[in-house]
């Protein structure tokens, strides 16, 4: 554990994040602070928010009310877009890979938006080229160095995803944002992905949502627990998983999921 | 930061570079195949005819970009034709010492403004919503061409001049007219080819895979939708004044409706997302339209290409050169 949270400040922090659908309260006053360095986890039941939460840090969904301070300065205006160009990229819980290109492309396709050449529709994609060995060498990292060539509709689910975090790493982000990380995956996957985390938020902050708790006690150092939208509980896995509260809404359902792995 | 990788990392397999390579081969000699028959074409079909197909041609090949690279489908394509038509009819009936390629490049440049003014307006609605905008506003735009005076209204501008092209080559004569439109067609074409094997062509690609992915990946989708949009609309414009001086006639049919429906059935049929299904789909729909009318079948010209429609999307979804692309995939490789 890095816990040494005292000295450094927030990276990521949200002052009263409220969303509401219609008259549902879907995220209810929410005050969450991630440390720089942390892998922070956002756990809770079914329904309990955590995506919404992160639609809203992202800005895919705009808040109703609240503020979301990244390094101290106000986000809650900014585009989706304008927040990853921060440093501030987030992941999908469904696999979110550009199906029809290559895993090479896939990757590729976030190095290039630095070029500044993007709009370029005159240049050939052979400008792109002297990419391709960055983007190899991200593959390696996940790897994924002999799927470079292969086109990732192809590749299987577990790949995918690591695909995925190699195409976040291209941006070089300062924080990451996964949503559901190891989601319908084999133990072997898991594993894979957990030993894959662990090694790329070396210098980064990690915000992830984990239905896993296995994992989250594995990897993370800090862990909010959502229920209906509000935050239950906040502290490192011991001290969470002794709260009552926390037993209650969501315990049960660790029990079934340590039956299952 | 790249230098500290390249050690690490060496280049792609040799043999998918050399895979690579030959497909590049294959692909060059067909286009050049292509092109040796667009300049023969004239001796062996009547040029007119052929001018038809490759001004249509261009067209699709324009509203392809949009659907099949950029995952856009507009249903007011007609509008930038017929803005490319009227204007450069207008001019170059008004203005006798115009070039023909002045009042083409000037036809073109208003389709593109009303490219951008529809691409603002229609870019961040979606699916459906984006399809409605920009119907309504090629609805609008009809509505303006009927009521102007300088479009001639119900009765279109007739006897549009074709002049000299550069003012030294006279385009009366007919191969001259068509070598001309092939050379505009060859033009769009290759511009569209550039754009899709570009870096620009790669964030469309992403887009349309996956546009939350895009996003968060720090693009603005909609700016890069909004070229690809504004691009579209230019070629089909170009589309539109090349057509002009061709029949040398702008009518409201090029405005109307039907003509935005009749790009998508070419470019669906022939294939949508490859580069040569709209040249396709466009040759075939032409083709069908002129046999039909000297047929006894001649008032049935909408009811059949309607049932053909009908059986491509329900049949062959990818259209002809998709269809074909896939067999050529599962035989020879």
């Amino acid at each position: 554990m890095r816990a040494d949270e005292v000295t450094k400040g927030p990276v990521l922090e949200t002052r009263g994040l409220t969303k509401e659908f219609r008259g549902f309260t879907a995220v209810d006053n929410v005050n969450l602070q991630v440390q720089e360095g942390h892998i922070h986890a956002l756990i809770g039941p079914n329904g309990a928010g955590k995506t919404t939460v992160f639609n809203l840090l992202t800005k895919f969904l705009p808040p109703t009310r609240g503020e979301i301070l990244y390094r101290g300065q106000p986000i809650t205006s900014k585009k989706s877009n304008e927040i990853a160009q921060l440093g501030l990229v987030r992941s999908f819980q469904i696999s979110a890979v550009f199906a029809h290109m290559t895993a090479l492309e896939n990757v590729r396709v976030a190095l290039q938006r630095q070029l500044g050449t993007s709009f370029h529709f005159w240049k050939s994609e052979k400008t792109l080229e002297h990419l391709n060995d960055r983007a190899l060498a991200l593959l390696d990292e996940v790897g994924l160095r002999e799927y470079a060539d292969t086109l990732t509709v192809e590749m299987p689910y577990g790949r995918k995803r690591a695909l995925e975090v190699a195409t976040t790493l291209a941006l070089d982000p300062s924080m990451m944002l996964l949503d559901e990380p190891t989601q319908g995956m084999g133990a072997e996957d898991v594993d894979r992905i957990v030993a894959l985390i662990k090694r790329v938020s070396q210098g980064r902050t990690v915000l992830m949502v984990e239905h896993n708790l296995s994992v989250v006690s594995r990897l993370c150092d800090r862990i909010t627990v959502l229920a209906r939208g509000a935050v239950l509980a906040e502290g490192d896995y011991d001290t969470v998983s002794r709260n009552p509260l926390v037993r209650e809404a969501y315990m049960g359902s660790e029990e079934a999921e340590e039956a299952a792995v | 930061m790249t230098t500290t990788h390249t050690t690490s990392a060496t280049q792609l397999p040799s043999v998918v570079q050399e895979r690579q390579r030959r497909a590049k081969l294959r692909r060059n000699m067909f286009y050049l195949v292509l092109l040796a028959m667009g300049l023969v074409a004239p001796f062996v079909a009547y040029p007119v005819f052929l001018m038809k197909i490759l001004c249509f041609a261009l067209f699709a090949c324009a509203f392809n970009l949009l659907l099949g690279y950029a995952g856009l489908l507009s249903f007011g394509h007609a509008a930038f034709l017929a803005t490319g038509g009227y204007v450069t009819g207008y001019l170059l009936a008004s203005y006798p010492g115009l070039t023909p390629e002045l009042g083409i490049l000037a036809g073109t440049l208003m389709a593109t403004l009303l490219g951008v003014l529809f691409g603002v307006l229609s870019i961040r609605r979606q699916g459906i919503y984006f399809a409605m905008v920009t119907l309504a506003l090629a609805q609008l735009m009809f509505f303006v061409f009927v009521q102007s005076s300088f479009t001639g209204g119900e009765d279109g501008l007739h006897g549009v001049p074709r002049g000299h092209l550069f003012g030294v080559i006279d385009l009366s004569s007919n191969l001259a007219m068509y070598y001309f439109v092939f050379a505009v067609f060859v033009f769009g074409f290759a511009v569209i080819q550039r754009t899709v094997h570009s870096p620009f062509g790669q964030v469309l690609k992403a887009i349309r895979e996956n546009e939350p992915r895009a996003v968060s990946l720090g693009y603005n989708v909609d700016a890069y939708k909004l070229l690809a949009f504004v691009l579209s609309a230019a070629l089909a414009g170009l589309a539109g004044s090349t057509k002009t001086v061709v029949f040398q006639l702008a009518s409201l049919t090029d405005a109307h409706w039907h003509m935005s429906g009749e790009v998508i059935l070419m470019t669906l049929l022939g294939g949508v997302g490859t580069l040569l299904g709209p040249l396709m789909g466009a040759g075939l729909v032409v083709s069908l339209q002129h046999l039909l009318a000297q047929s006894p079948l001649g008032n049935w010209v909408s009811v059949i290409l309607g049932i053909i429609f009908v059986v491509c999307v329900l049949s062959f979804r990818s259209g002809i050169i998709g269809e074909l692309a896939k067999m050529y995939r599962k035989n020879f490789k």
